[in-house]
């Protein structure tokens, strides 16, 4: 296994390669060397005869807690299930849901900056994009800006988009559409494009 | 080292973070599992997780889950939770949850991808036998989007089950495929070292270090191989090539600060320390927490000892003295403040966690001398993965504590429903009794007509279909007719006559505007059957909404009561182990800290000794000192 290079015992190698080469070459200063080289070999057995530094930690302890840290996880992981199913039957009950989806049409390169959504005249959302967030976006992620209730039938809807098309150029989109609301959850998939905005009824 | 840098190139190509191709996205039909995606492409890998198991607990809880939505995507789904899991460092549960896909029936090729991740884990857990029964079970049609890291992948598994031959057979494949460009060749090289042909290794390695690329990671492995290739020269003292070696690593790598220190002490070998000083003072210059660096501010007036500069040279070590008590100083601050608590709270300072480089920034936190070595720590694998696992527990911390919080306004919302709702129930339940009375009677009545009508297509009757004025008259003259014939008298003629004229006159209309009539009942039919569904909607509108009322404030108490047990419990269980994992992060750091502060103090003495032997010299050979100059 090739080694990493001088790292830690590296000077103690390479000062004793370097004293070597000097020892042969001046004899002037071999009684420095032989100082410096009985302080080197007093640090090193000094080093190699050091105690343990305090409590080590053995690769079975670092896998043990590992194995508990797993299993925490899993644990509050249940629980985040349940709370969420907790959350959707008690906030957002079928018969009034709405949930409100951003997503950016295929092969879209433009730059979105900003999203602002109003409900039935009413600003319901408003979220500034990440570059982390637009990312997910491009890759095909897609964002719930908004979830909520609303009574059965016709509902305003108006998406308000700001960003930079590919081109640098600064625009601002505003679109309004009419969301229908039956018995059951309603799920938006809005689609954002630099040309324009589609609504999906799903 | 070949084993953590083997990790990092697994972390490069295997585990990455999630990739649209992998999980089906060209065609989203599920939202919900669309956000969970949206959350793994953030590298969110609890929210992306937490949200994919809800979706899936709903979808498997379904009576028909083929009209979920989630349908079109269970494989990729399924898939998609392991793969978080991975990422999220959840290793046993990801090992189920692929296993269960690699058993369950699934296209070949997400099949195949899937042993490809359970391999990778194996791997990765430092399993490599398991790794090799698990990649060989890879059979038909692999996804081309992993194909050349499976091959990759199953080179370095060979290596490390020491099949070094097979493995020297796929990498010379590979080793024209530009993402590998670099691991490829320095895994080639490192294969022929270990097979024993360590002069083929070795140009192998030199083949890497020669790469021209712009690509950061391919810069990277030929930095590291032309450090590899330069200290086995520099060990076997063949100073000269590993000179020339060493002096192509980038002076802004992650390897360079190693690189110059090897280049100085090559020229220093060979007696060259005019050359030796020119790596070692751009060494000096940099991060003095670096254990190179802290090195060179010794090499460095040791060569100019050498070169007899000897009053230079004091003035050098005086100055590395200087350096050396300030970091040994610090080193103390640092194992106090560990000691003091303070390390773990600057790891969970949020500042940090908006900034991808926030481990160097570590360093420059004010005020927090606990982590100005941890760029060092971090190079170590276990240190590294514990750290991980201590930034987990805090924000499974913060979620309890979130949860909890939500659990009271829950709470409060079912009380203040509970209050608003009571009353007003039993008023409406009786109101609606009476109109779903009505309301039934009226479809009784509805049916019982479409029933006749139906009837009236085999025989016809056009009595039924007699308006309620002829049905009036006609018993008008019903009754005329009783009354004339009321006695025993005969009827006068002109009498009958008329009565029958006008049940004529009735019994006419009633039957040539039969068909007529009959179109235009059936059109009323229709009209009402378009009442009756309206109707039906609003009831069944009413009687959700009287459902979702009780349903909102009804039922939760037990499921609340629970999950408050359940957060409490895993809140002990975190505190516990974050205490634990804290710890074990504390001595990992004060053990690397003291090994650190040893070496600077047996630094300390090296150059106090050879700083006053450098003033002894400068001051018996002052002409040479000053001919030199």
């Amino acid at each position: 296994m090739p080694k990493a290079g001088p790292g830690g015992d590296g000077i103690m190698k390479f000062w004793k390669v370097g004293l070597g080469n000097c020892l042969k070459k001046e004899c002037k200063e071999a009684i420095m060397l032989c100082r410096l080289s009985g302080v080197i070999l007093g640090i090193t057995i000094i080093v190699f005869c050091l105690p343990a530094y305090g409590e080590e930690i053995s690769r079975e302890q670092i896998k043990g807690l590992d194995e508990q840290v797993q299993e925490i996880k899993t644990d509050v992981l249940a629980i985040a299930t349940e709370l969420n199913q907790l959350e959707e039957k008690l906030l957002y009950p079928s018969n009034t849901q709405i949930a409100l989806f951003i997503g950016l049409a295929d092969g879209e390169t433009f730059r979105l900056d900003s999203v602002e959504i109003e409900l039935d005249g009413k600003t319901v959302a408003h979220h500034i994009y990440t570059f982390k967030e637009l990312e997910a976006l491009q890759k095909g992620g897609v964002q719930r800006i908004y979830s909520g209730n609303v009574m059965a039938g016709a509902h305003d809807l108006q998406v308000n988009v700001m960003g930079k098309s590919a081109g640098g150029t600064d625009f601002q989109n505003t679109e309004r559409f009419k969301v229908n609301k039956d018995v059951g959850p309603k799920i938006v998939d809005i689609s954002l494009a630099a040309r324009g905005i589609n609504l999906k009824d799903m | 080292m070949y084993s953590l840098f083997v990790l990092l190139t697994i972390l490069i190509f295997s585990a990455s973070p999630a990739t649209a191709g992998s999980y089906g996205t060209d065609e989203l039909k599920d939202l919900y599992y669309g956000e969970a995606l949206y959350h793994a492409f953030q590298g969110d890998w609890f929210d992306a997780i937490a949200r994919l198991d809800t979706e899936l607990a709903q979808h498997h809880g379904l009576d028909e889950p083929e009209r979920d939505t989630l349908y079109y995507h269970i494989g990729q789904a399924e898939f998609a939770v392991g793969d978080f899991e991975l990422a999220y460092r959840m290793h046993q549960r990801a090992g189920r949850a692929i296993g269960a896909v690699i058993e369950g029936n699934v296209e070949e090729e997400v099949r195949n991808e899937a042993i490809y991740r359970l391999a990778s884990i194996y791997f990765q857990k430092n399993q490599p036998l398991n790794a090799q029964y698990a990649i060989e079970r890879i059979e038909g049609t692999v996804p081309p989007a992993i194909r050349n890291d499976l091959e990759f992948l199953r080179a370095q598994i060979l290596m490390t089950n020491g099949h070094y031959d097979e493995a020297v057979g796929i990498l010379q494949d590979l080793q024209d495929v530009k993402s590998l460009e670099g691991f490829t060749t320095y895994n080639l090289g490192i294969a022929f070292i270990r097979e024993g042909k360590e002069l083929v290794g070795r140009e192998w390695l030199d083949r890497t270090g020669l790469i021209v690329s712009k690509d950061q990671l391919t810069l990277a492995v030929k930095d590291k191989s032309n450090l590899v290739l330069g200290m086995k020269l520099l060990e076997e003292n063949k100073f000269e090539n590993a000179k020339q070696v060493l002096d192509r690593v980038r002076l802004s790598g992650p390897f360079s600060n190693r690189a110059l220190l090897g280049s100085g002490w090559a020229d220093a070998s060979q007696g060259h320390f005019e050359r030796a000083i020119v790596p070692w003072s751009i060494l000096a210059q940099r991060e003095v927490t670096d254990a190179s660096v802290q090195e060179a501010l010794l090499a460095a007036p040791y060569a100019f000892g050498k070169m007899a500069m000897h009053s230079r040279a004091a003035v050098m070590y005086n100055s590395a003295l200087e350096n050396f008590g300030i970091e040994l100083d610090k080193l103390d601050d640092s194992i106090r403040s560990i000691r003091e608590g303070y390390f773990l709270k600057a790891l969970i300072r949020e500042e940090l966690k908006q900034d991808a480089n926030w481990v160097v920034k570590l360093r420059e936190l004010p005020q927090t001398p606990e982590t100005y070595y941890l760029l060092e720590l971090m190079a170590g694998h276990d240190f590294q993965e514990s750290l991980k696992n201590y930034l987990d527990l805090e924000q499974l911390r913060r979620n309890l504590e979130t949860w909890e919080a939500d659990l009271d306004a829950f709470e409060e919302i079912i009380a203040r429903r509970r209050i608003y709702y009571q009353p007003l129930l039993p008023v409406i339940d009786k109101k609606f009794r009476e109109l779903d009375s009505q309301m039934r009677l009226r479809l009784e009545q509805r049916d019982r007509i479409a029933q006749r009508m139906k009837n009236m297509l085999v025989v016809p009757r056009p009595d039924y279909l007699a308006t309620s004025e002829e049905r009036l008259f006609s018993e008008q003259i019903r009754f005329l007719e009783q009354r004339v014939s009321g006695g025993e008298s005969v009827i006068p003629v002109n009498i009958a006559y008329r009565i029958k004229r006008l049940q004529g006159v009735l019994s006419w209309n009633i039957h040539t505007e039969y068909d007529l009539r009959f179109t235009e009942t059936y059109r009323h039919l229709q009209d009402l059957d378009q009442e009756v569904e309206l109707l039906k909607k609003q009831y069944t509108a009413f009687v959700r909404t009287r459902q979702a009322a009780t349903q909102s404030y009804e039922g939760y108490d037990n499921t609340i009561r629970l999950q408050r047990y359940r957060i409490r419990d895993a809140q002990g269980k975190v505190k516990k182990l974050m205490a634990r994992q804290g710890h074990m992060l504390e001595t990992m750091a004060i053990n690397e800290l003291s090994r650190r502060r040893d070496r600077l103090a047996e630094f300390q003495i090296k150059a106090r000794f050879a700083m006053a032997d450098s003033y002894d010299r400068a001051t018996r050979t002052p002409a040479r000192e000053r001919e030199t100059q």
